[in-house]
């Protein structure tokens, strides 16, 4: 028997690992005390405390989702409260609404956030900048990479960071959402708050 | 020639940015296309990125003579066609080329063997570039070489136009293979390592370390098929490029769905055998002997 939820010390953070940077969250997770397991199937999703959304190519993952049969089932575990982290891609995942996307890309429409895909530009747009988070003490490095822009936000939505007046950081609920890349840089201090929500 | 920008704000161009994109295409497969529709049909089917190129590896290999940058025409397009990342290739050392594409704003360059070379002695210092470049390599050395020089990923060269993946499980298992050996290795010897590798004494001891490349893995040339896929990965690489087995296959269009879903199901038997079937032909490939090896290219 597998221990309950309850009664297990250290959270089960499922990482969505379709495609993208699932590797890099895992040893964030992992080095703020979370374990972690690979999301692929169904089957992954039993028994996870949490799931973190990475980065890579939204239109990708959205194609995978539906052929490995896990968007219903996650759809269905968002619904009954499973706290969720979505960086770049991933928040375009769980975006209320995606502009610029292709046609039939799907989102679980999680979290009340309109966002443009590539709404910073291309590759040679990319960039990193320092970004101050409420409740953190000290700005956070963030490395944004083809990222999505938000443009806007209802109002359950708590944003926690801005970068040139534009929110990067947001939370609504269970939802927890990064416009940039907290898994690429050594500090984890936005996994570390985003895991006591768990 | 492009510069990293940096203000108090926001940095361009510098390296956490330029393989920050190559840690995004993990797991996935990047497709070679030679027009917009081929680019659609890739999007479509879950590519993360397209490679644009005028004529596939095979018809590169089949009709001989200079193969060079793509017509910056040809890249636009299939950039106005797609949302995902475009990679076009430059030949080994024509750093002019690569200036072209990064003032197209293409996101990723390949210095790639598939083109003739342009310099016989020098690869392109990649350090003098906004975006971020991939090259191939068929030992640790090279692949060491290259990330001295800037490379953000690398790639096996495999033997690209040949749908054949010999050369491609050669160059990774060399590659990991020497990788496994220096992480056994204590600190007299990574001296002789770097000196056999001739390679950086500092990457050298970096992977001692960490036991696994700086940048990205990557896996290319001869990938034909969903299996072809899956054993990449399952010998270490870390995403697949598709050169000429998809568009040069009977039916490229459910090809490419079943090589994406190989890749990211690349431990899954079921799933692999669910998804190999029905494809229709291949491409034909050929053998390994009397090929010019590509690979043989860089230095």
């Amino acid at each position: 028997m597998l221990p309950d939820t309850a009664s297990r010390s250290t959270p089960l953070v499922g990482v969505l690992a379709l495609q993208g940077a699932f590797n890099a969250h895992q040893i964030a997770l992992e080095s703020c005390g979370a374990e972690t397991r690979q999301v692929r199937v169904r089957a992954d999703l039993d028994g996870l405390d949490a799931l973190v959304m990475p980065g890579g190519e939204s239109t990708t993952m959205s194609r995978l989702l539906t052929t490995s049969g896990l968007f219903d089932p996650i759809a269905e575990r968002i619904s009954d409260g499973l706290a969720v982290f979505g960086t770049c891609a991933g928040m375009i995942l769980l975006a209320g609404d995606v502009l610029d996307g292709r046609p039939d890309q799907r989102s679980f429409a999680a979290i009340d956030i309109a966002v443009r895909r590539n709404g910073y530009g291309r590759q040679v747009d990319s960039f990193e900048a320092d970004i101050e988070v409420a409740s953190l003490d000290g700005p956070v490095h963030a490395v944004f990479i083809r990222a999505p822009k938000v443009v806007s936000c209802g109002p359950s939505v708590t944003v926690l960071a801005e970068h040139d007046g534009v929110p990067v950081v947001a939370k609504s609920g269970r939802m927890f959402v990064a416009s940039f890349h907290p898994e690429l840089t050594p500090d984890h201090r936005l996994h570390s708050l985003f895991l006591q929500e768990v | 020639m492009s510069t990293v920008e940096s203000s108090p704000e926001r940095a361009t161009g510098t390296y956490p940015v330029k393989r920050g994109l190559a840690e995004m295409m993990k797991g996935g497969v990047i497709m070679d296309v030679v027009n917009p529709e081929q680019a659609k049909i890739a999007e479509d089917a879950g590519a993360c990125a397209v490679m644009a190129l005028e004529r596939v590896p095979a018809d590169i290999r089949r009709d001989g003579g200079v193969a060079r940058m793509s017509d910056p025409e040809m890249i636009d397009g299939i950039q106005a066609a797609v949302s995902i990342p475009v990679m076009a290739k430059v030949r080994i050392g024509h750093f002019v080329e690569a200036q072209i594409l990064e003032a197209l704003g293409v996101d990723f360059i390949d210095e790639s063997e598939v083109l003739t070379p342009a310099d016989e002695a020098h690869h392109i210092d990649k350090y003098q570039f906004t975006i971020p470049f991939v090259c191939g390599a068929t030992n640790l050395g090279e692949a060491l070489r290259r990330i001295s020089e800037g490379a953000c990923m690398i790639r096996s060269k495999g033997e690209a136009g040949t749908g054949n993946i010999v050369e491609a499980v050669r160059h990774l298992r060399s590659i990991l293979g020497d990788i496994r050996k220096i992480t056994q290795a204590d600190s007299a010897e990574l001296f002789e390592w770097a000196k056999r590798l001739q390679a950086p004494l500092s990457l050298v001891q970096e992977i001692a370390q960490t036991g696994a490349l700086p940048v990205p893995l990557f896996c290319a040339g001869g990938i034909a098929t969903p299996a072809d896929a899956a054993l990449a990965m399952q010998l270490g690489a870390e995403a697949v490029f598709v050169g000429s087995g998809i568009f040069k296959s009977d039916d490229p269009a459910p090809r490419a769905k079943a090589i994406v879903e190989a890749t990211t199901h690349f431990r899954d038997a079921h799933i692999l055998a669910k998804v190999s079937r029905g494809l229709g032909a291949p491409m034909t490939g050929i053998g390994m002997d009397d090929l010019t090896k590509f690979a043989e290219r860089g230095w």
